[in-house]
């Protein structure tokens, strides 16, 4: 296991005329959960999909424990996308089954168990759970994985607070200690204490990689209060959820 | 009483006061098992590294004690628990004469009000 599990080397990304990543430098150690902040726009999911390998970089350089994201990096890499992915045939069993077939390190009596615990019934229908249960039932599956790196695309936009509390608790109780967890957000002051680091990103830099605590020390400021006052100016106005 | 991180500073002090306190309390009576890191963490919703460092403070302090096999128990020494009750009152003490100041009220005037509303107890 080397010691960075994630490193990033002036990575550019760009769609047309628009610079999504400026030259991204970041090493993430494993162990961690780590932060992705950033307004809307400002290249979070961008960043995401490069290192599960979705997207292709434009230039730079990304290595997830020393390999180059791709096939032998799907085993590595649990992923959760900022939206919904089942097909409308699915019943919960099928979920089930797809995360099994794809993944040696789905421990399947867990999904099932918290299946139970949201009282979520096997041979239920997807299409017919409501938004948030099906939010919860794709968090569950990707946290289900004894992975290295997690990557959680916006897992509390637009759900209400028990929810909320319910999404921290799963990602708390459930990652492999040994694995990194990377969770996109502007939604800074309700993630905040599950955090060992911030990275914030403006307009597809990193501004600014540190941990939590050294933060409120250094700054005697929450990382909720901080991010405000460096974005308030020259940041664009974020409204729900309106990533690429 | 729940966990509560409330003001702007390090989150990991938060917690430390906040333990200390259940301790002093009897929350967790001395000689008693002292909860894992995990089981603390996951009740108080916060990062796991996070608690581990406040439960790094509370055996500097001598309030828990780590043995090899059981994990972690609560100190049975009364003179580190007694010094704790001293130390966290003088805390709410000097926060308290702070406010009183604020208002225009000196100590002796503060100590004043403080005994009248004792008899009243």
């Amino acid at each position: 296991m080397s010691e960075i599990l994630v490193e990033c080397r002036a990575l550019r990304r760009s769609f047309g005329s628009v610079q999504a990543l400026r030259g991204v430098d970041l090493k993430l150690e494993p162990g961690k959960i780590v932060g992705l902040l950033g307004p809307n726009g400002s290249g979070k999911t961008t960043l995401i999909k490069i290192l599960n390998g979705l997207l292709q970089p434009s230039s730079g350089e990304v290595r997830i424990d020393g390999r180059a994201p791709g096939v032998d990096t799907k085993e590595l890499v649990s992923y959760l996308p900022d939206r919904e992915y089942f097909p409308d045939w699915m019943r919960v069993s099928d979920a089930l089954d797809f995360f099994q077939d794809f993944y040696a390190d789905f421990d399947r009596a867990r999904a099932e168990e918290m299946c139970r615990a949201l009282e979520l019934e096997q041979g239920r229908s997807i299409k017919t759970l409501s938004k948030g249960m099906r939010e919860k039932l794709q968090l569950l599956l990707v946290m289900s994985r004894q992975a290295r790196l997690y990557l959680l695309d916006e897992p509390i936009a637009g759900v209400d607070p028990a929810a909320r509390d319910y999404i921290l608790h799963t990602i708390l109780t459930n990652y492999n200690p040994q694995g990194t967890v990377l969770i996109s957000t502007h939604l800074i002051s309700d993630v905040e204490q599950v955090l060992d680091e911030a990275v914030f990103l403006r307009e597809g830099e990193v501004v600014l990689h540190e941990a939590v605590d050294s933060i409120r020390e250094r700054t005697g400021q929450s990382v909720d209060s901080l991010f405000r006052e460096m974005f308030r100016t020259g940041g664009r106005e974020g409204g729900e959820r309106n990533d690429r | 009483m729940n966990f509560s991180i409330k003001d702007s500073r390090p989150i990991w002090q938060q917690l430390t006061e906040q333990l200390r306190q259940r301790i002093v309390t009897g929350v967790y009576p001395p000689g008693s098992r002292f909860p894992s890191v995990r089981e603390l963490a996951s009740e108080a919703g916060v990062n796991p590294n996070t608690m581990q460092r406040a439960m790094g403070q509370l055996e500097t302090d001598g309030l828990v004690t780590t043995n090899r096999t059981q994990g972690r128990t609560v100190t049975r020494d009364t003179e580190v628990l007694e010094a704790m009750r001293r130390s966290l009152a003088r805390a709410r003490t000097q926060e308290y004469l702070q406010e009183m100041q604020a208002l225009g009220l000196e100590a002796a005037a503060a100590a004043e009000l403080v005994r009248e509303e004792g008899e009243k107890i």
